[in-house]
């Protein structure tokens, strides 16, 4: 068991969990049973940068990375808001 | 009871004491001594040994530990003619200092040498000495580095949420030039959270609202507006005015690529934040030291993975947070101090009150910064958000 940190922008499709704990012994494993768990992130999660222990992936294994009971794994998908709340719309769910 | 003739000579006795000539041997050292001038401020403007600490005789004992923190590092202490240095010794070797000598004959018999002089050009005036006397007092900013924001040049992308507590704290600092590129008028929305602006500044371009605000806090700062969208056919020209640090507070992606683009190829620090609802992030993008923005994601996500167009909202204190630490980053890379958030992403949750961090590594296949860059002019992109999601 881990625990994914989910972004405020993809809160919409967890039913607004701020954390989910999932199975499995890979990151890859992990979103798989994320997605399962909430059908609405499949075709979110591409474009959004994970972390684990508070590292890309992409400079460890990418979606092989293994992951730890202890390890917390973090979903970055780009933040584009700044100047206007109005404008918030324009963040990816990535 | 002895005269201060006996006082000195006595005391003259129990110290170290080297001539010009061998200072000027320590001075050119590969580790050389600290120079420490116990003189009053009106004599260090004078002209002073280039590099020397300045620490009048009146505040010795209290901040010599912040000025130099390492008991054992061989310290000469000086003055006019050799003189008040010879008390300073004495009272550094009380203090624990255990490698202090006086400079016989002073600073006189340095000059009359002809030995290395900086004669600070521009000091601060009296007024602005008093405004920023909390900087003054702080070993990391002191005279020179005020003098030195004083001479930067800080351009703003946004006089916004992000933009008004940055832009705020910059101008209170004294950062010399803030340039501000905003295209927007104030609305009602905006008062919730963006502080530069103010309800009798409804309805008035922001970049306008937000040099008002600037001038009425700190007249030392020249404000330069641009009062226009970001675009490829003006960044360029907005950069060609010569920017030290860009502080990017922009609201939309097609700005943020733009920006970040034209920070690596005009070689110019960028620092990032960005916000939704609770929670921000941070960093700072150091063209060719760290990543950019593109190293963490390369395109913008495609049409059919667009965001809602439904309103995101902000907790309005929450650019507070993210704005101010651009500020304090940016303030940094101005003095050249500290340890910028280059290669690392803060993220900042106010619901929990967290602060995490990840680490960002330059990607060597980033298409902008990477080895082989793919993209070498600016992409407009078109702004987007999907109907569909709403």
């Amino acid at each position: 068991m881990s625990v994914i940190r989910i972004p405020p922008t993809l809160r919409a499709q967890t039913g607004g969990e701020r954390e989910v704990i999932v199975e499995g012994e890979t990151v890859r494993d992990l979103l798989d049973d994320l997605t399962s768990r909430f059908p609405g992130l499949n075709g979110q999660l591409e474009y959004a940068n994970v972390y684990v222990g508070g590292e890309d992936i992409r400079t460890r294994d990418g979606y092989e990375t293994p992951v730890s009971e202890s390890d917390t794994v973090i979903l970055l998908p780009a933040m584009a808001g700044g100047s206007t709340a109005e404008n918030a719309a324009h963040f990816p769910r990535a | 009871m002895s005269s201060y003739r006996d006082l000195l000579e006595e005391t003259r006795q129990q110290i170290g004491e080297i001539d010009v000539k061998r200072a000027r041997e320590l001075y050119g050292d590969a580790v050389p001594a600290v120079f420490l001038d116990v003189r009053e401020r009106e004599e260090w403007d004078e002209g002073h040994i280039p590099g020397a600490v300045h620490l009048p005789r009146g505040w010795l004992e209290s901040r010599v530990e912040q000025a130099v923190g390492d008991r054992t590092r061989p310290i000469v202490a000086y003055c006019a003619a050799g003189n008040r240095s010879v008390f300073a010794a004495r009272t550094l070797e009380e203090l624990g200092y255990t490698d202090v000598v006086s400079l016989a004959g002073g600073i006189n018999d340095w000059k009359r040498h002809g030995y290395p002089l900086e004669v600070p050009t521009g000091g601060l005036a009296p007024e602005q000495r008093t405004r920023y006397s909390r900087h003054l007092l702080i070993p990391e900013v002191g005279e020179e580095g005020q003098l030195k924001l004083l001479q930067s040049r800080i351009l703003l992308i946004g006089a916004g949420g992000l933009g008004s507590p940055a832009a705020l704290y910059l101008a209170a600092a004294g950062v010399g030039t803030l340039g501000i590129v905003d295209a927007d008028v104030v609305d009602e929305t905006n008062l919730q959270r963006q502080v530069l602006h103010s309800t009798a500044s409804l309805g008035e371009p922001k970049v306008e609202s937000a040099e008002r605000t600037i001038r009425a806090l700190n007249p030392d700062v020249e404000v330069k507006t641009y009062k226009e969208l970001l675009t490829s056919e003006n960044i360029d020209r907005i950069l060609a005015d010569g920017w030290d640090v860009i502080v990017d507070g922009a609201d939309n992606f097609p700005t943020r690529y733009l920006v970040n683009d034209a920070a690596v190829w005009h070689d110019i620090p960028l620092v990032h934040g960005s916000i939704f609802r609770f929670e921000g992030q941070a960093t700072v993008f150091k063209p060719h030291e760290g990543p950019c923005y593109r190293c963490l994601f390369p395109n913008p996500p495609p049409p059919e993975l667009a965001p809602s167009c439904a309103e995101g909202g902000v907790l309005g204190v929450l650019p507070g947070v993210i704005g101010s630490l651009q500020a304090s980053e940016a303030i940094k890379l101005a003095l050249g101090i500290g340890e910028p958030l280059i290669g690392r992403l803060l993220l900042f949750d106010a619901l929990t009150t967290t602060f995490t961090e990840v680490a960002l590594r330059r990607d060597p296949d980033c298409p902008v910064c990477g080895d082989h860059p793919t993209i070498s002019e600016y992409i407009d992109y078109v702004e987007f958000c999907n109907p569909l999601h709403a």
